[in-house]
């Protein structure tokens, strides 16, 4: 749009025509005072704190609603203005507590902050204070009604922002209030939003109100430890007998991905690292029992027993006698080094993870086709979104919050297709729903097999599409440019590959595979695979990594299923399970390993952990410092906030395990500085050849880092060889988002697509880390008893 | 929930007569407290899925407008006006009058279910102040005297 030119506070000014005047002050450095007005949602002007004098204008405008035009003239901050203001305050302090010394907000209040700055410090009410006793309105949303200053955001931006709609305004003028759904409690998904728009301390959350003070913490930014979507979420933390308590979780810098968003996981499921059967000590199984150890004695024994059952069956059975599971939730690092150390210490490709999206399969398909694929920020941006399967507002929540913002904000046209009415439907501009299962036939569909169609057509659902809708809506769809495609784990294996074929018909359009964990997608690029290595490399065609990481088995490796058969043919002598729960999350029969030797790494007694020889206990993902890298293929630094003494991260035990086990530690963390033969040959290079590490980190202006225990060792390893993950380390570091390019990858593998085991986490559920999570369980025990309420 | 062949009939000409749906719900408000005698649950959950509106913004809705309520009131809602011109002449001790006549405050009801009692600001008839609204009907130029007869007159009313 073109720009108009206008003087504020003597000074000229330009901004795109339609600008709101405020918006335009913002941007040239000037501070317009706002309560009730919050970016990206509608207009309010109730509080009238943003008053400014405009020059042929009677009386003071509110700038969070006026628009610039050519020549206007305003003052902000002139006498009358600043006694409008000041009025404001005193007006708005007339039914205020005043409670700031106990307050959650106190500190961090824009009340406070507004009446610093205008000073209402003499008031001329003498009436008594409306007086209300705080309201717990669900397990995580408190209302302390007095300090409410009626800016109304928290309506907005649950009905807006959330399409939840759960808060309303009741009655009027000084007796107005805020009211929940239920009367006097909440039905809604728990986000927080509306406690963290709260400009007062009016909603307190369950998690954080009356525990510390905003000064008495630290903060530290990084990516949430829950689905894949990577939200950035800012920890307060906070010295405690056991370590760093982690007290609260926002986004207050928006400097993330997600901007403002957080769903209940990200901010309140930090719990779980300070639940009560959170393990402080290695456990060995002596006499049947698992008892507590100490560090040394655990590592030795694993050490002793790797080593023995490695080194036995080598002469027979080939290195298939040793299983390795890794996790959705430890960070690139530890899974890249999990791989590594089963390939060259372990001598096993028995490597694998609890599967929850086909990403080999998208690499497989974008193989040499680079940009293809989209980043989150791009949801938000892109003109049209195509929905196949899957249920963001439960499974990805950040997703749904993108997809809700373009739609409100850009009117972005999104087209859902699923075998269930979820909620998304209320933003689409189309909704194919499918019989279960039938979304790949509708992908060959909209790709132009017509025959198909038929098992389009769902006769049970009372509102299933005509034939000619079904035809109409495909129309649409591949009329769309620059379109984002999300798909779930509906799709898999050859479906991916019609999927990418149809989408490179469309001019544009991008994808988005939908894995289920904050490090899903890392697990999946990190080679925790039988039959891939890091960035989708075949085990076939390992010349690189042969290079790099020196001799490596060559035959491909059984996945999970195959090595519990394994363990039933009594073949698996050994299982390393590292922060995953096979037992309890897909089902295994614990009786099956109970003649290996079992070593799972967690932080907590899980099923898995039970029937372990060797328990270590883990640090979580909030308690170390690595990369995370989303569903999208972003990504980002995880940073450590909290801490429980006498846990360990799993790199830190992957690295004492080689280390008992009498390996070169430095053939498998590059560390210390120098180019001796030592250092280069264990990478690889010939004796006397330069240490292409070394080479690679002065090149990038980085210093070789100084313990095996350091994950950026790893981290420099990663980026010098896994393809796509070359992106600036400063950036990384600043805390940017960085899009990876898939198409770099190698050719990697069709997967079988029965290894996929959808989580079904919801809003309220993520995996076993949810079962320990207070907050979540409350809010979980809450909904069931609504529900037999209801039933009754 | 059942409503009447009347109420229905509003109700779909209603509809006719604004752009989009939830605009008809003020009136239809005050339709359906006219029949049935308050705002129940049941009437709000009803107006609320016809609306396409959730129960909370019916809430809300009902909670700014003084004439409409949720809780039950007696057959006849006496309405005192206490506002400047009533108050000039005499509308707050006919207010007090009636709290003790019927033995009920400001929102209360008699038990026996005849009456309740509301001070309310300007109700439009500020020429013949004091005036009172019984229901619909307006009662003017009152003095106590004249109040206690149009309470009697109520009473009666209901014996016939
Ligand atoms: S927690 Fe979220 S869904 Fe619930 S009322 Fe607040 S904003 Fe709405
Ligand atoms: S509760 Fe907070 S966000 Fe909501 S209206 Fe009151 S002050 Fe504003
Ligand atoms: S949307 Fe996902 S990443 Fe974001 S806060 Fe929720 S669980 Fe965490
Ligand atoms: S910020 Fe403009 S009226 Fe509230
Ligand atoms: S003041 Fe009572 S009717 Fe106007």
């Amino acid at each position: 749009m073109a720009d108009v030119t206008l003087t504020v506070d003597d000074k000229k000014i330009t901004a795109p025509a339609g600008t709101l005047l405020i918006e335009a002050c913002k941007s040239v450095g000037i501070e317009i005072p706002s309560f009730c007005y919050y970016p990206g949602l509608s207009l309010q002007g109730a509080c009238r704190m943003c008053v400014v004098k405009i020059e042929k204008m009677p009386k003071l405008q509110t700038a969070c609603t006026t628009v610039v035009t050519e020549g206007m003239i305003v003052a902000t901050d002139n006498d009358e203005v600043r006694q409008a203001r000041k009025a404001m305050v005193e007006m708005l302090l007339g039914n205020h507590p005043l409670d700031c010394p106990v307050c959650d907000a106190g500190g961090e209040c824009e009340l406070q902050d507004m009446a610093f700055s205008y000073g209402a410090s003499e008031s001329k009410f003498i009436e008594a204070k409306n007086h209300k006793e705080e309201q717990q309105w669900s397990p995580v949303v408190y209302f302390d009604r007095p300090r409410c200053i009626l800016c109304y955001r928290c309506v907005r931006v649950c009905g807006e922002g959330m399409d939840v709609w759960a808060l309303g305004v009741q009655n009027r003028g000084v007796s107005s209030i805020i009211a929940p759904n239920e009367k006097d409690h909440l039905e809604c998904e728990e986000c927080g939003m509306c406690i963290d728009i709260c400009p007062v301390g009016a909603l307190t959350s369950g998690a954080y109100r009356y525990k510390t003070r905003p000064w008495e913490m630290n903060h530290v930014g990084t990516i949430c430890t829950h689905c894949g979507d990577g939200c950035k979420t800012t920890l307060g933390v906070r010295r405690c007998d056991t370590g760093m308590e982690i007290v609260r979780g926002d986004n207050r810098d928006k400097s993330g991905i997600n901007n403002d968003f957080l769903c209940i996981k990200g901010r309140y499921a930090f719990d779980f690292a300070h639940h009560k059967e959170r393990l402080t000590q290695p456990l060995i199984r002596k006499n049947g029992k698992l008892t507590p150890a100490t560090w040394e004695e655990a590592f030795e024994l694993i050490g002793k027993r790797f080593r023995e059952i490695r080194d036995e069956v080598r002469d027979h059975d080939g290195g298939s006698a040793i299983g390795v599971i890794g996790s959705n939730r430890t960070t690139n690092e530890e899974n890249y080094l999990l791989s590594k150390f089963a390939r060259v210490v372990l001598k096993t490709n028995n490597v694998d993870h609890h599967r929850t999206a086909d990403f080999p399969a998208l690499a497989a398909a974008l193989h040499g086709k680079p940009g293809k694929t989209a980043s989150m920020r791009e949801v938000l941006n892109a003109p049209a979104i195509l929905l196949l399967g899957n249920d963001p507002t439960n499974q990805h929540p950040l997703l749904a919050w993108q997809i809700r913002t373009n739609v409100r904000l850009r009117r972005a046209k999104l087209y859902v297709i699923n075998s269930a009415p979820i909620k998304l439907r209320r933003q689409a501009a189309g909704f194919g729903m499918v019989p279960a299962g039938a979304e790949a036939k509708a992908v060959a569909f909209l790709a132009g097999d017509d025959s198909l169609l038929d098992s389009l057509l769902d006769s049970k659902a009372s509102d299933s599409m005509t034939r000619d809708a079904w035809i109409g809506l495909r129309d649409k769809i591949r009329a769309e440019q620059n379109m984002v495609i999300a798909f779930g784990s509906e799709l898999r294996g050859h479906d991916i590959e019609k999927l990418v074929s149809f989408a490179s018909t469309l001019t544009g359009a991008k994808l988005i595979c939908l894995g289920d964990y904050a490090n899903s997608r890392g697990a999946s690029e990190m080679g925790l695979y039988p039959d891939l290595l890091p960035g989708y490399e075949p085990i076939a065609s390992a010349d690189k990594f042969q290079k790099e990481w020196g001799n490596l088995p060559a035959e491909k490796g059984l996945s999970l299923p195959e090595m519990v058969e394994a363990a039933k043919a009594g073949k698996l002598k050994a299982l390393y399970a590292v922060g995953s729960n096979p037992v309890g999350r897909l089902g295994i029969d614990p009786f099956v390993f109970s003649k290996s030797f079992v070593v799972v790494q967690d932080m907590f007694l899980t099923e898995t952990a039970t029937i372990a020889d060797v328990v270590l206990p883990a640090a979580n993902a909030y308690e170390k410092t690595g990369t995370y890298t989303n569903t999208c293929g972003d990504l980002q630094l995880v940073k450590k906030a909290g801490e429980v003494t006498n846990t360990k991260p799993d790199f830190e035990m992957m690295v004492r395990i080689a280390d008992a086990m009498g390996s070169d530690v430095s053939g498998l963390v590059p560390f210390g500085s120098g180019t001796h033969s030592d250092m280069g040959q264990t990478r690889g290079a010939q004796s006397g050849e330069a240490d292409s590490h070394a080479v690679w980190l002065e090149a990038h202006n980085l210093e070789p880092k100084m313990t095996p225990f350091d994950p950026m060792a790893i981290l420099d390893e990663i980026q010098r060889v896994v393809a796509g993950y070359h992106v600036s380390r400063v950036n990384l570091l600043a805390g940017n988002d960085q899009h990876l390019e898939i198409a770099e990858s190698g050719a990697s593998a069709i997967q079988n697509p029965e290894l996929i085991v959808p989580a079904n986490d919801d809003l309220f559920s993520s995996g076993t880390l949810g079962r320990y999570s207070k907050t979540l369980n409350s809010v979980f025990e809450n909904k069931s008893a609504d529900a037999e309420v209801a039933a009754d | 929930m059942k409503f009447s062949d009347e109420f229905e009939a509003r109700f779909t000409e209603m509809l006719t007569h604004y752009p989009t749906r939830r605009s008809a719900l003020v009136p239809t408000l005050l339709y359906a407290q006219d029949e049935v005698g308050s705002l129940s649950d049941e009437v709000i959950e009803e107006l609320a899925r016809r609306l396409d509106l959730t129960e909370l913004e019916v809430r809300n809705v009902i909670s700014y407008y003084s004439m409409l309520t949720t809780k039950p009131r007696g057959k006849y809602n006496v309405q005192v006006c206490t506002n400047i011109a009533c108050m000039l002449r005499g509308g707050e001790e006919l207010l007090d009058h009636c709290k003790k006549k019927l033995g009920v405050g400001h929102k209360g009801t008699t038990q026996d279910g005849l009456f309740s009692l509301e001070e309310v600001e300007c109700i439009g008839a500020c020429s013949w102040a004091p005036a009172v609204q019984v229901n619909y009907d307006f009662h003017e130029n009152l003095t106590k005297e004249k109040m206690d007869q149009v309470l009697d007159e109520y009473k009666k009313k209901l014996n016939h």
